[in-house]
């Protein structure tokens, strides 16, 4: 028995302590199930000896080597990933980010309806969109016409199957994504900051940069987050728009699992890719600091 | 002293004037054909109840609204078409509008870093110290308390040193004993910078305590210019009547307008007004009293030259409050007349079902119009 004094807890604190962390037991267990049970899985199949087959099993050799190998081989794949991911975040955030705007202090009664516009996408399928765009990017399609019969595009060129089609495939899928979070920031901002602003001898510009842009960094950080991280691992983009000269890691892993077999350089792909986006992830959200903000 | 953007004008002559300024909204116009003349260095407070276009006028000042009609002018120079980072004035908003990302110190200097000048830190630092917040300089304003927030935004606001300061409700959002230290305060600093101060508020006791000049608005329209006092002693409307303190306005019908006092029949009984608080001559007029004015004694006293009687009273309730007693009487004609006595200790109160004489100074009471409403700006509990 221990002999310490009971501490003093009154009923409505022991009432909290009793039950608080039972809402948390939904949630953690399909975590667990779900997500930290196949990760462990699939850390224990990145390291099967990659001399097995699919026919023939995998040996468990702990064969760690499977890691500097797959980067080796992989290496301009991970690169144009996260230089396509980069530039896809970078271009949203562009047009997100007036488009966010607009929305949050501009529309008036158009507020509700823009909002729904915004999110009308996801009304039909990813793939379905993604495969319309390639209609669209065609080489016989208005768009590419268009750009020729203007001279900006050269008599021979194409949009489909350029990392141009990829991207602009990602961009259009993650707007969303972008737009979303950076609304949500957006309105939060107090329009009578803004006028404070501008009393204390800020002209529109300079108060939209240092009261406005600051207040709207946590949606600036989970929209650049929500488009970054799906788009490294996107793989249907480059499949439908591109070809093997614009596939991502995604396409490696998805041929690596559903058509090769090759279950351990699949999973030490996925785990690769995991650990560099959350280790880019804890960078950026370090330096953009937004613990600060309320 | 460092003079803020756009100066030059002559000094002594740095009046803020609003020139017949009109605002509408749609078809509701808050502010209707306003003309205003706010002296350099007053104190000058905006009083009305919501909605009666004191804010409105305060923000077209500040260039936060375009006025639909008119000009706004400080000194010689014609602000109306200033944006508001041009202006020489600076705000204290109702809700502070302090910026929730910067520190209390960032807060403070940030007018001073938009125009560039020099020596911000040190002035930062003299200005947080008037304001008593030097060491809360690192802090952010949500870890602030209400009354030290209100007094980073007012240092934010008076730090650039503008040549007319607005203050719109700044101690709506305290509670009332921090109202009162604030209102101190407030008038301590404005006396010690001498800036002009407009001061836009619903509280009339606020706005009595601090303001050498109040401006009664009501419905967009001043009804009403003047010092505290002369206001509350001699009002021209039963709206400013009733809404600075609590007046009882009776019927009367004038009797006879030529002397120096003018005599009314008030329900068969004479009485007689100064005639400087005649603003009426003719017909019916509302006689005013306030209640604090009359005091109530039992029936069949003397009658004394310069004293107004009410006779027939019955006193219907007695509410003990302390400092005084407050008393309705019903009067002959069935009105309830307020009586406040001071609870000096030296006369027994009255009791409920006392027949008692009404009497007033004559010097304290007025005549109003009788078009007006008897209820106009008349302030309800619920209503604070």
């Amino acid at each position: 028995m221990s002999q310490r004094p009971a501490p003093v807890v009154d009923g409505e604190t022991a009432r909290r302590r009793g039950y608080g962390w039972l809402l948390l037991v939904p949630g953690m267990l399909w975590l667990v199930v779900f997500f930290l049970i196949p990760t462990v899985q699939l850390f224990f199949t990145s390291l099967y000896d990659p001399s097995g087959s699919y026919e023939l099993g995998y040996a468990m050799t702990w064969h760690f080597q499977n890691y500097p190998d797959a980067v080796r081989d992989n290496f301009d794949l991970f690169v144009r990933s996260f230089l396509y991911a980069g530039i896809t975040t970078f271009v949203c955030l562009l047009l997100a980010y007036p488009l966010a705007y607009a929305i949050a202090f501009k529309s008036g009664r158009w507020k509700n309806f823009l909002l729904v516009l915004v999110i009308a996408p996801f009304f039909t399928s990813f793939l379905l969109r993604t495969l319309s765009w390639s209609a669209i990017l065609s080489d016989q399609g208005v768009v590419t016409s268009l750009l020729k019969s203007v001279a900006i595009l050269p008599e021979d060129g194409r949009l489909l199957a350029t990392p141009v089609a990829v991207i602009a495939g990602l961009i259009y899928n993650f707007l969303p994504f972008m737009t979303l979070p950076l609304y949500a920031s957006l309105d939060k901002v107090d329009p009578r900051l803004i006028e404070a602003a501008g009393d204390l001898y800020s002209s529109p510009f300079t108060g939209f940069r240092k009261v406005t842009v600051p207040l709207s960094m946590p949606g600036v950080v989970s929209g650049t987050l929500l488009t970054f991280i799906p788009a490294c691992g996107d793989y249907i983009n480059a499949e439908l728009l591109g070809t093997t000269r614009q596939y991502m890691i995604g396409n490696r892993i998805q041929a690596a699992f559903l058509r090769e077999r090759d279950y351990p350089v699949a999973a030490t792909l996925s785990l690769l890719l995991m650990l560099v986006v959350v280790a880019m992830v804890v960078v950026y959200v370090r330096r953009a600091g937004t613990e600060k903000l309320v | 002293m460092t003079a803020g953007p756009g100066s030059g004008a002559v000094a002594g002559d740095r009046d803020l004037k609003l020139s017949r300024v009109t605002k509408r909204f749609g078809d509701f116009v808050a502010v209707d054909d306003l003309t205003l003349t706010v002296p350099e260095g007053s104190f000058f407070a905006l009083l009305g109840p919501s909605g009666c276009g004191k804010t409105t006028t305060l923000r077209m000042v500040a260039g936060l609204e375009e006025p639909t009609a008119g000009r706004v002018s400080i000194g010689d120079q014609d602000i109306t078409g200033l944006r508001p980072y041009k202006r020489p004035v600076n705000t204290v908003f109702q809700s502070y509008a302090l910026f929730p990302h910067l520190a209390v110190f960032e807060n403070v200097a940030f007018g001073l870093r938009r125009r560039g000048v020099r020596g911000v830190e040190e002035r930062t630092e003299q200005m947080l110290e008037l304001v008593e917040l030097r060491e809360y300089a690192g802090r952010r304003p949500a870890q602030l308390s209400g009354g030290q927030q209100q007094r980073v935004a007012l240092a934010r606001a008076l730090i650039n040193e503008p040549r007319v300061l607005l203050l719109d409700e700044p101690l709506g959002a305290l509670d009332l004993k921090l109202r009162r230290q604030m209102q101190i305060e407030l008038k301590r600093i404005q006396t010690e910078i001498e800036t002009t101060f407009v001061h836009v508020t619903h509280d009339q006791e606020e706005a009595m305590t601090m303001a050498d000049t109040i401006a009664v608005m009501n419905r967009g329209v001043i009804e009403q210019l003047g010092a505290p006092a002369e206001l509350y002693e001699n009002p021209l409307t039963t709206f400013v009547a009733n809404f600075l303190g609590q007046s009882n306005l009776i019927m009367t019908e004038v009797i006879d307008p030529s002397g120096h006092t003018v005599v009314v029949d008030c329900h068969g009984q004479k009485v007689a007004v100064v005639a400087s608080r005649c603003h009426t001559q003719q017909g019916r007029g509302w006689l005013g009293v306030r209640p604090e004015k009359i005091s109530a004694s039992a029936a069949g006293c003397e009658d004394h030259a310069d004293v107004n009687v009410l006779t027939g009273g019955v006193v219907s309730d007695v509410s003990f409050v302390g400092v005084s007693t407050q008393y309705l009487v019903r009067m002959p004609w069935g009105q309830e007349l307020m009586v406040f006595e001071q609870n000096t200790g030296t006369r027994s109160p009255l009791t409920n079902g006392d027949q008692v004489d009404l009497a007033w100074s004559r010097d304290h009471a007025f005549l109003l119009d009788a078009e007006q409403d008897a209820q106009a700006g008349v302030v309800r509990e619920d209503d604070l």
